[in-house]
């Protein structure tokens, strides 16, 4: 256990908004709100899941819904709290810890400012080591773990308990449509887990990742290196294009943002064009129309000079990025996982190739 | 053959250039006024004398004089800051990211109310039209005359924003009020902050347009008056008046507008030392760099398209202070050729130390003559210590580039710097600002919601619609091309609703 500078907290901030792979919302509103709490004489402290003690229960955070929803409802401390107050009292327990669902977004501060509220420590971990659009979508629904019950609440003193799911897929289904109705944007509490289940199916020591990933880019910059470059080193990626965008097609259903972006070559891959389809994050990149980079590896997309990661809904003409491809955690590409995250799960109808393989 | 007079006023200089086509025919550079009226009119004056024609196509004027203002924090107008979106988003108020000192000289009421919409359209809670009066009424007794009004997703429905304006307008009739949705973009913070700086300026916009306006009726030149926005285009002055903020980083594309146009260079990058500030910006492909998402003005975030700078707060008017050395960000600006030591006033300025080592040869050298030595070389090491590390700063390669430099105190900039391949000087480079103003483009611009078309049907619309706005603002219909297409679908409306965005521009007529 150790404390977290609000340093590293920045850090986190620009490493998880890349991890995020195009979704997950920007991290800033969150990085706000924890500057201030800071401000306030708040510290946060870090846990080594390895610590934990097999019968402690973890609360897991997110806040969900639509990134664009997100920019104009801002995240508030409070709400990710009552979250989960409310899934305490549902269970007559109390939390050892809080743990993030998902690394990659303004999701990998959830915990902090719940944990900042709460008093409790933030587990070093998520369970998707990046960010994915849907509930089934991690390492706990991968090993079949109980999904139920969660806790959804909204800043208007709207609450749901979904007390039982026939799935993991039902869970998601319940959960978006009250998500929807609330406007797309409601902070939950997912299904706790025991130190043990952390311990065995997460995805372990995510949250010192992704600070690392940001202190890599802020050294970059600092030194005027090309931080897109440093990014591809210290993580063991692989650039996929560098280009220009030329079109960006938006449409939001059933709470998510999903589009398309098209985008014409420069410097070595001047001639060549690239696609990427997105459901809240980059699912599939398709290079002069083969598919040449699938989820779940991660599909990044950098400002190709700042290396700031650009999310789904920033994306814009005229804006000059480049793609690369993270390696994802063993977990997710094993048969099972595939089931979860694999193109399939998209319903793109593609054999998963690793671009690491 | 198009004839066009381009203006920069500065926070120090106001420069004027004759354009006939692509050729500069006359420039001229005189020091902006008090009034900013007689500094115009005198170059417009100057020009004419030098051969300019009154009959011409159009006049443009470009000027840093808002993003001075937010930059040097002063002729800011103190806000109240409406925020309409209760209960969410309470922990992070109006003002939350700015700079300290800047928001202590603006924010005045802060006031955060219930109401606000939903990402489809229905509204979040009801607007607190009880709160709006009462707050209406706090902000009048504070004599605030200035008001910014946010509502939670104004840009797809306005009615919390404009029923709140309509309650100010029976409570606070003097008051301006800016609303948010008229600067677009989704974005709640960011779209806020530009909100309040827009609105902690009108009244420098007001006095200021009309000064121009004033200026070139006491011309005689009958042409029509366009301000110059961020991304290079213009806007008729009277509507532009209301908007200072779309015209903040004006002076800076103008001038690397300009710096390319009379370098032909196309990939650089461009230091524009003016009067009070100096900015550092990137050329790629002829146009400035865009900064990503998020522009920092004054230290405030806002989601403008704007050139990727960096401002700072040194020019050849800025304050030189012995002890302890120091230079800027106070500058005389205007007042320089009355102030400056060389020009026989009292304040030693970053020109007056430039003159006194020989960099530039400009007033009485005489009366710099007596500055001790270590004063001299110490400020010049500094200015160029702030250069070469600006410079550093907005490099993104390792290896070495070229840098034009422009503007009147472009005399500032050392020769040689680490990481600059060459220092590039051009013709006109002083009046590279005025260069860039004159051969600014004329946008159209369409945001509607379109209902019951395809995508491509929507965009072919809308793109229409910017056509026969940008032709009808001046702009000749062979030249018009497409700078920017936003779609943005609106879920759970009748009839597959879809809000689309489309900007052209095209050269003047």
């Amino acid at each position: 256990m150790r404390p977290v500078s609000v340093a590293e907290i920045e850090s986190l901030a620009i490493g998880a908004w890349i991890l995020g792979t195009g979704g997950g919302g920007s991290p800033y509103l969150a990085l706000l709100n924890m500057r201030r709490l800071y401000r306030d004489g708040v510290v946060v402290r870090l846990m080594d899941p390895m610590d934990l003690a097999d019968d402690d229960l973890v609360a897991i955070v997110s806040n969900m819904g639509a990134p664009l929803v997100g920019q104009e409802r801002l995240t508030d401390p409070r709400t990710i709290e009552r979250a989960v107050r409310m899934m305490e009292e549902y269970l007559g327990r109390r939390f050892a810890a809080v743990m993030s669902l998902e690394i990659g977004g303004g999701n990998s501060i959830q915990p902090f400012m719940a944990a900042a509220m709460l008093g409790l420590p933030v587990v070093d971990g998520d369970c998707m080591g990046r960010a994915f659009p849907e509930a089934q979508m991690t390492s706990f629904a991968i090993h079949d773990l109980q999904m139920y019950p969660l806790t959804l609440v909204d800043v208007r003193h709207n609450a749901v308990v979904v007390a039982r799911a026939a799935s993991w897929k039902w869970m998601e289904r319940l959960s978006r449509k009250a998500c929807v109705e609330v406007g797309s944007i409601a902070s939950t509490c997912k299904a706790p887990r025991t130190g043990k289940e952390v311990k065995e199916c997460g995805i372990l020591y995510s949250t010192s990742k992704a600070i690392r990933l940001g202190e890599t880019v802020q050294s970059a910059r600092k030194l005027h290196r090309d931080a897109v470059q440093a990014v591809i080193e210290a993580e063991g990626g692989r650039l996929m294009f560098r280009g220009k965008i030329r079109d960006v097609a938006r449409r939001t259903t059933e709470g998510f943002l999903r589009g398309t972006a098209k985008l014409d070559g420069l410097d070595d891959f001047r001639g060549q064009s690239f696609e990427l389809a997105f459901q809240n994050e980059f699912a599939v990149g398709w290079l002069d129309g083969r598919p040449r980079v699938m989820t779940p590896d991660l599909i990044c997309v950098l400002d190709s000079v700042s290396g700031e990661a650009i999310g789904t809904e920033a994306l814009r003409y005229g804006q000059r990025v480049s793609v690369i491809a993270l390696p994802a955690p063993p977990v997710l590409l094993t048969p099972k996982g595939l089931e979860h995250v694999g193109p399939r799960a998209f319903g793109y109808d593609l054999e998963f190739r690793s671009v690491f393989a | 053959m198009k004839r066009r007079i381009g203006i920069d006023v500065g926070g120090t200089n106001t420069d004027a250039v004759y354009l006939e086509d692509t050729r500069v025919v006359h420039a001229v550079k005189t020091p902006t006024t008090r009034d900013v009226t007689s500094g115009v009119t005198e170059a417009l004056r100057r020009l004419l004398q030098a051969g300019a024609p009154v009959s011409v196509d159009a006049v443009m004027i470009g000027t840093t004089h808002f993003t001075n203002a937010v930059v040097q924090r002063r002729d800011l107008t103190r806000v109240a800051a409406i925020r309409i979106g209760l209960p969410s988003g309470a922990s992070l108020e109006p003002f939350i990211d700015w700079p300290e000192d800047l928001a202590a000289l603006v924010r005045g009421e802060v006031v955060m109310l219930e109401g606000g919409h939903e990402f489809d359209g229905r509204p979040l809670v009801p607007l607190d039209t009880a709160g709006v009066r009462a707050a209406a009424r706090r902000i009048r007794a504070a004599g605030l005359t200035s008001i910014g009004v946010a509502s939670v997703f104004s840009p797809l429905n306005a009615a919390c924003e404009l029923e709140t304006a309509a309650i100010l307008r029976e409570e606070c009739p003097d008051a301006a009020v800016t609303m948010s949705h008229q600067l677009g973009r989704i974005g709640l913070l960011e779209r806020e902050n530009a909100t309040l700086l827009n609105a902690a300026l009108v009244g420098l916009a007001r006095t200021t347009t009309r000064a121009f306006t004033d200026a070139l009726a006491a011309s005689g030149i009958r042409a029509p008056l366009y301000l110059t926005q961020n991304d290079g285009t213009v806007m008729l002055a009277s509507v532009a008046e209301a908007f200072p903020v779309y015209g903040f980083a004006s002076g800076p594309t103008n001038s690397m507008r300009g710096a390319a146009f009379l370098s032909k260079l196309t990939d650089a990058l461009v230091i524009d030392v003016g009067g009070t500030t100096t900015d550092i910006g990137s050329l790629r492909h002829g146009f400035p760099r865009e900064a990503n998402n998020v522009v920092e003005i004054g230290g405030v975030r806002t989601l403008f398209r704007m050139p990727d700078l960096l401002s700072i707060g040194l020019g050849g008017g800025s304050l030189v202070a012995r002890a302890p050395l120091s230079v800027g960000p106070r500058s005389v600006g205007y007042r320089l050729v009355e102030e400056g030591l060389v020009f026989g006033g009292n304040e030693l300025t970053a020109t007056d130390v430039a003159v006194a080592a020989g960099l530039v040869g400009l007033g009485d050298r005489r009366r710099v003559a007596s500055l001790p030595a270590e004063v001299v070389t110490g400020a010049i090491a500094r200015i160029h210590a702030m250069i070469e590390e600006s410079v550093d700063r907005m490099k993104t390669d390792a290896g070495d580039e070229p840098l034009i430099a422009v503007g009147g105190g472009c005399f500032l900039v050392p020769e040689r710097i680490a990481g600059i391949s060459e220092v590039i000087h051009v013709e006109h480079q002083a009046v590279a600002n005025a260069v860039g103003a004159a051969i600014a483009q004329v946008s159209g611009e369409v945001d509607r919601i379109f209902q019951d078309l395809s995508r491509d049907e929507a965009i072919a619309r809308a793109r229409q619609l910017a056509e026969t706005q940008a032709a009808s603002a001046g702009a000749d219909p062979r030249t018009l091309t497409t700078v920017e297409v936003e779609d943005l679908p609106l879920a759970y409306l009748p009839g597959n609703s879809l809000r689309v965005r489309v900007r052209v521009v095209g050269e003047i007529r």
